[in-house]
């Protein structure tokens, strides 16, 4: 079966998700991105790659961060950026989904960035538009449920790759709410794919996976054994609003056993980088301490969000 | 076809150059033969201002039946645009469509006094309204189009024109 993310020339066609997508892809996305990060020190702040084009940020879900960056990077690439609050929208009025979608379509959109929470719903938009004939329209996955979040996983790598150089050589832990976390699914996908050989997760058995050795990650369950040595520190947010049930006693009491001090950094190489990718939950998984110190990385992941995001918009605008 | 020594067309530039430049005239090479021959020209003709470069995939007219290029390189401006008088240099001069684009990309830096165009050959077919400011060598008629001139470096960093049928 053909990779629904690829055209068939092996282009991109859509960004659903990391999991599965050639290394050969991942790599040109991030070389695509270097030269895209100096646009920001220019003049005239803006490429002409998608001028005249029509970019949907079609948010199920709220969204501050990524909804912005992904608007900045289609502004820099010339994009007419249309924001659609699908909360106070005709779906509200019972519209479906598809119907949503073939609107947009007869207003003639170009691409669309979907963030939805239901895991699926970018995929189920893309087959749609293939299922109709309508392959010159684009879907970028801007987070669905549990599922998948690869503008994010992507801008991880290239904030890795910025500060490490090489990924054959590192050791990567993920700290935190993986069971919620649509982002640490993506990141492990990319990681593995681009080769990094030891990716720890730590975090209570209640917030992983049950079998999460089996996505290619170590398990390990503390602090103390998992930052042991490591190069890369990733936190995770803890997702509330995706809780339901007892799996945590309190936020004072995971900040006590997991959250980030600077005493647990010390574990890990003097030169580790800390990342997050937001919002970040001062005092519950990452104390202010480390999240404002010299190893965090956290505002630069933002600023390289963007160019990354440009660099998957002109790939997708220029494939055919 | 016999074609010179590049090494020998990169003299007779920089002399064709020289009275029409001052120490501050900025070079800015188009990736990735111009940037070589721009290094060459700016040693020559001991320039002050560091070496420009501009990689047009990003302004290129045929991004929407191409793609976009694989390895964009980037650009590199390091001096103000503004009121500069600013060469750009390329190997080969064809139909234009890239200096357009260079010239394209350039303006989003700033407003330049004056720009120059200097190429070591111009290889005719022209689709465009541009012309070489300074050219080393313009062939006696046009190339034909399925065959292409390259400048090469090799290992030493000399430079060699090639003649490729595609």
């Amino acid at each position: 079966m053909r990779n629904p993310q690829l055209n068939k020339h092996g282009e991109l066609q859509h960004l659903l998700t990391l999991d599965g997508l050639p290394r050969a892809i991942i790599n040109q996305i991030l070389d695509t991105a270097a030269p895209f990060t100096e646009v920001a020190e220019r003049e005239v702040k803006k490429l002409p790659l998608l001028r005249g084009k029509s970019v949907f940020n079609l948010f199920f879900e709220n969204s501050t961060r990524t909804r912005t960056t992904f608007e900045i990077a289609a502004k820099r690439l010339s994009a007419d950026v249309i924001n659609l609050n699908v909360a106070t929208s005709s779906t509200k009025k019972g519209e479906t989904l598809l119907d949503t979608v073939d609107n947009l379509c007869a207003m003639h959109a170009d691409m669309f960035v979907v963030r939805h929470e239901s895991s699926g719903a970018p995929h189920l938009i893309a087959q749609h538009l293939e299922n109709t004939g309508r392959d010159h329209i684009h879907v970028v996955n801007a987070g669905d449920g549990r599922h998948a979040h690869p503008t994010q996983g992507l801008l991880d790598m290239y904030t890795i790759r910025h500060y490490k150089k090489e990924f054959h050589n590192l050791t990567v832990a993920i700290v935190g709410d993986v069971l919620h976390s649509r982002v640490a699914r993506s990141q492990i996908a990319a990681l593995t794919t681009l080769g990094v050989p030891e990716v720890r997760v730590i975090g209570p058995r209640t917030l992983l996976p049950t079998d999460v050795e089996k996505m290619g990650v170590r398990y390990c369950a503390t602090m103390e054994e998992g930052l042991k040595g490591v190069d890369v520190v990733m936190m995770l947010r803890l997702q509330n609003e995706r809780m339901n049930g007892a799996l945590l006693p309190s936020p004072q009491e995971f900040f006590k056993v997991w959250g980030l001090t600077a005493d647990k950094l010390a574990l890990a190489k003097p030169d580790a980088i800390v990342m997050h990718p937001g919002p970040m939950n001062r005092g519950v998984e990452i104390d202010s301490a480390v999240a404002d110190g010299g190893q965090a990385v956290i505002l630069p992941q933002v600023t390289f969000g963007i160019a990354v995001r440009m660099a998957v918009m002109s790939m997708l605008g220029g494939s055919h | 076809m016999h074609l010179p020594e590049a090494e020998q067309l990169i003299a007779t530039l920089a002399e064709a150059m020289r009275p029409k430049v001052t120490a501050d005239t900025c070079l800015v090479g188009i990736h990735t033969g111009g940037v070589w021959l721009a290094e060459r020209l700016h040693a020559l003709l001991g320039l002050s201002q560091p070496l420009g470069s501009i990689d047009v995939s990003f302004y290129r007219d045929d991004y929407a039946a191409k793609g976009l290029h694989p390895q964009p390189q980037g650009s590199k401006i390091p001096f103000d645009v503004e009121d500069a008088h600013i060469v750009i240099v390329d190997d080969v001069l064809y139909t234009g469509r890239t200096t357009r684009a260079a010239l394209n990309e350039l303006f989003d830096y700033g407003r330049p006094a004056r720009v120059d165009l200097a190429v070591l050959i111009d290889r005719g077919g022209r689709e465009l309204p541009i012309g070489p400011s300074f050219c080393a060598l313009t062939l006696p008629a046009p190339l034909p189009a399925g065959q292409n001139l390259q400048l090469e470096r090799d290992a030493t960093g000399a430079l060699t024109m090639r003649l490729i049928h595609a």
